[in-house]
């Protein structure tokens, strides 16, 4: 990882966190309904594995917080902030929301609200990749306690068994909403339950994207080579409550402050201008540019775009037109 | 035309289909080297080996969301659920990814995956092996139900919906996999939507679907005999159900009996008396009935378990009553 691409990556870390707390506000001034689970805290898992993979290329799915995500596979962060919104110019037309944006054409496959969910999903997408013979991998983040799933177990089994090309990410942030992890969880190492199924694993700092890119380097080399699935633990804190509806009130505020001071942006931003690569100046410059976008091009693209149109409610529920439904040849209707 | 069993019909949809595009594969418990539990895949292992014929784990949530993710890149797999009862294990897959993807991706992802398996109540199976699940099914928007009640349709039906952008279940039946029937020679695809009329008459309508096509055909047999012309449509789509036909047949015979062999409550009958009343309720000379088994997990005593299911003599008795016989 070069300066250039620490500098790129320290725009795209601070546009995500604008983002999200751009999110905050447009949820409280009733902009955005539903829930909403933000991401302050944990940029580096989503920003620094992508980099060391291939961003629209290799197929990525995830849970409910999901917006940085898409937007580092390459969503535009207009349509993705629109489908929060609930627009038809949002990248799910409106009928998904936060917790479901969608962005295929960049090969992002979802995010999903059931917690392990996507375990298998990531996996059968890898065995599609394994099918067609791509060189493409699936990556699979997910939060800790999602762990606990049993689709977390039959998932690693099959990819393990299979040789499947999937990344199983877990972003450890300590907590699955207000339980944390040791009350709801035996092991409090996440990577040591992928040995259970031989899957070979690692512990990363979630906080130092540069320690996370490396980390994710290996991950990702490792199952694009074909050597099967990987598991990578990215230790992390979420700054916010879980969802805007949590009022964060189990977490205890030594801990908080502790993790605050390990806050992936300052981070990023201390060690570019420890080497002299930015100056203050500079990172105030990114960040009004940042917030410039986010003000003058995404929130307005947002307001202004179009309403779904209720005639179209019952779209998207079945294929349109499928010739199968009713084939030419047979049947009696 | 050849004679062939339900089971062999099944397989020969499959070995076409797979055949046809490298792309599909089928999954289950045991349908490969084994060659399926009903025989469904038998042989498919040795000819297309171990990457499209996959034996899986018992982790049926697990495969079957795995089928799905596979799905969405495009591959059409044919997922075997070695038993409607362990459909459960695989219903938030089933419910929350296949059937709803389509939909909170605004059009852009699809799950065009099959998921067949033998529903219904053999003999003295127990509670935990004789659920009839097609009730559950048909309750969830952005999935497909069908039920095909003979080997024709069981061959044509899995060949369209193979194809289909959509994902299918096709419920099939413990006991019908060695019942024969004619498949045409020639590749068939059955429409995964509508119904059929199997025998015509003007007296009254007995809707089946599956295994009870079979008992609304002796009793209609029976009621031959006495001189009541019954009409028999198979509504072998569960979801959608053919508003129209049901309407139709309705509209000539006046009176309506479902036969179901689930529970009546939330089932097919339940819905096919709402089509009804929203479509030809004018059309009635008597209020319809539902012939469906008791509400009652099913007993492993084969007095008991034959008491808790309909059978063709209540669809006749039925039917008199009906008609004031
Ligand atoms: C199957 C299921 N059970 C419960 C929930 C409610 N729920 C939503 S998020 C969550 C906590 C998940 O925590 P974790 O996996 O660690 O992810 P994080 O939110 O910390 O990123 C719970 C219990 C759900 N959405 N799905
Ligand atoms: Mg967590």
């Amino acid at each position: 990882m070069n300066t250039d691409d620490k500098k790129r990556l320290l725009r795209e870390m601070l546009f995500a966190r604008r983002f999200e707390e751009r999110c905050y506000e447009a949820y409280m001034e009733r902009k955005i309904g539903g829930f909403l689970h933000l991401y302050p805290g944990q940029e580096a898992c989503a920003l620094g594995v992508m980099e060391a993979a291939r961003p629209g290329h290799d197929y990525v799915i995830t849970g409910y917080r999901d917006h940085i995500h898409a937007i580092k596979c390459g969503a535009d962060p207009k349509a993705v902030m629109a489908e929060l919104f609930a627009k038809e110019s949002g990248c799910s037309k409106g009928r998904g929301g936060s917790m479901h944006i969608f962005d295929t054409a960049h090969r992002f496959m979802g995010g999903y609200a059931l917690v392990g969910g996507p375990f298998p999903l990531a996996a059968g997408m890898a065995k599609a990749i394994q099918l067609k013979g791509g060189d493409e991998i699936a990556i699979c983040f997910l939060g800790d306690a999602a762990n606990n799933q049993g689709s977390y177990h039959e998932s690693l089994n099959m990819a393990a068994l299979w040789k499947l090309p999937v990344l199983y990410i877990t972003e450890n942030n300590l907590y699955g909403i207000g339980t944390r992890i040791d009350r709801s969880t035996a092991v409090k190492d996440q990577y040591k339950r992928a040995c259970s199924y031989g899957i070979p694993a690692e512990q990363a700092d979630g906080q130092d994207i540069e320690a996370v890119y490396h980390a994710a380097k290996v991950a990702v080399d490792h199952v694009r080579s074909g050597k099967g699935p990987y598991l990578l633990e990215l230790l992390t804190y979420r700054y916010r409550g879980h969802s805007m509806s949590d009022a964060n009130a189990y977490r205890c505020k030594d801990e908080e402050k502790e993790w605050g001071k390990r806050d992936p942006l300052i981070i990023l931003r201390d060690q570019l201008i420890a080497a002299g690569a930015i100056g203050e100046d500079d990172y105030h410059a990114i960040d009004k540019a940042v917030i410039d976008e986010i003000e003058q091009e995404i929130i307005p693209f947002s307001e202004n775009a179009p309403e779904p149109d209720v005639a179209e409610l019952e779209r998207y529920v079945l294929a349109e037109n499928d010739p199968w439904v009713r084939p030419a040849a047979g049947g009696q209707q | 035309m050849a004679e062939m069993m339900y089971w062999e019909a099944v397989r020969r949809a499959h070995d076409e289909e797979m055949a046809r595009d490298p792309l599909v594969i089928c999954m289950g418990e045991d349908v490969g080297v084994v060659g399926g539990t009903y025989k469904a895949t038998s042989g498919l292992y040795d000819k297309y080996g171990p990457e499209r014929v996959i034996d899986t784990p018992i982790a049926e949530g697990g495969y079957t969301g795995l089928g799905i993710g596979a799905s969405f890149l495009g591959v059409r797999p044919i997922i075997e659920l070695m038993s409607v009862n362990f459909a459960w294990l695989a219903m938030d897959q089933i419910f929350n990814s296949a059937a709803k993807v389509r939909y909170m991706s605004g059009g852009q992802l699809e799950a065009p995956v099959v998921i067949r398996s033998p529903g219904g109540c053999a003999h003295q199976l127990g509670a935990q092996h004789s659920a009839r699940m097609e009730k559950v099914f048909m309750g969830i928007a952005g999935l497909r139900v069908v039920t095909p009640s003979n080997p024709r349709q069981a061959y044509g039906m899995l060949k369209s919906a193979v194809r289909c952008n959509d994902p299918v279940f096709i419920n099939e039946h413990e006991l019908m996999y060695n019942m024969k029937g004619e498949v045409p020679d020639e590749e068939y695809f059955h429409p995964l939507e509508g119904s059929e009329v199997t025998r015509q008459g003007k007296d009254i309508t007995l809707f089946g679907y599956n295994i009870s096509v079979h008992w609304c055909l002796e009793a209609a047999d029976e009621l031959a005999k006495e001189g009541i012309e019954a009409e028999v449509i198979d509504l072998y789509s569960l979801s959608p159900l053919d508003r129209a036909g049901i309407a139709a047949s309705v509209s000539k015979t006046h009176r309506a009996i479902i036969v179901e062999e689930a529970e009546a409550p939330v089932g097919v009958g339940a819905e096919v008396m709402a089509i009804i009343n929203e479509a030809c309720f004018f059309e009635l000379d008597a209020a319809p009935v539902r012939v469906s088994a008791r509400n009652v997990p099913i007993p492993f005593n084969r007095t008991l378990e034959k008491a808790a299911l309909p059978n063709p003599a209540e669809v006749v008795a039925a039917a008199r009553r009906m008609l004031g016989r």
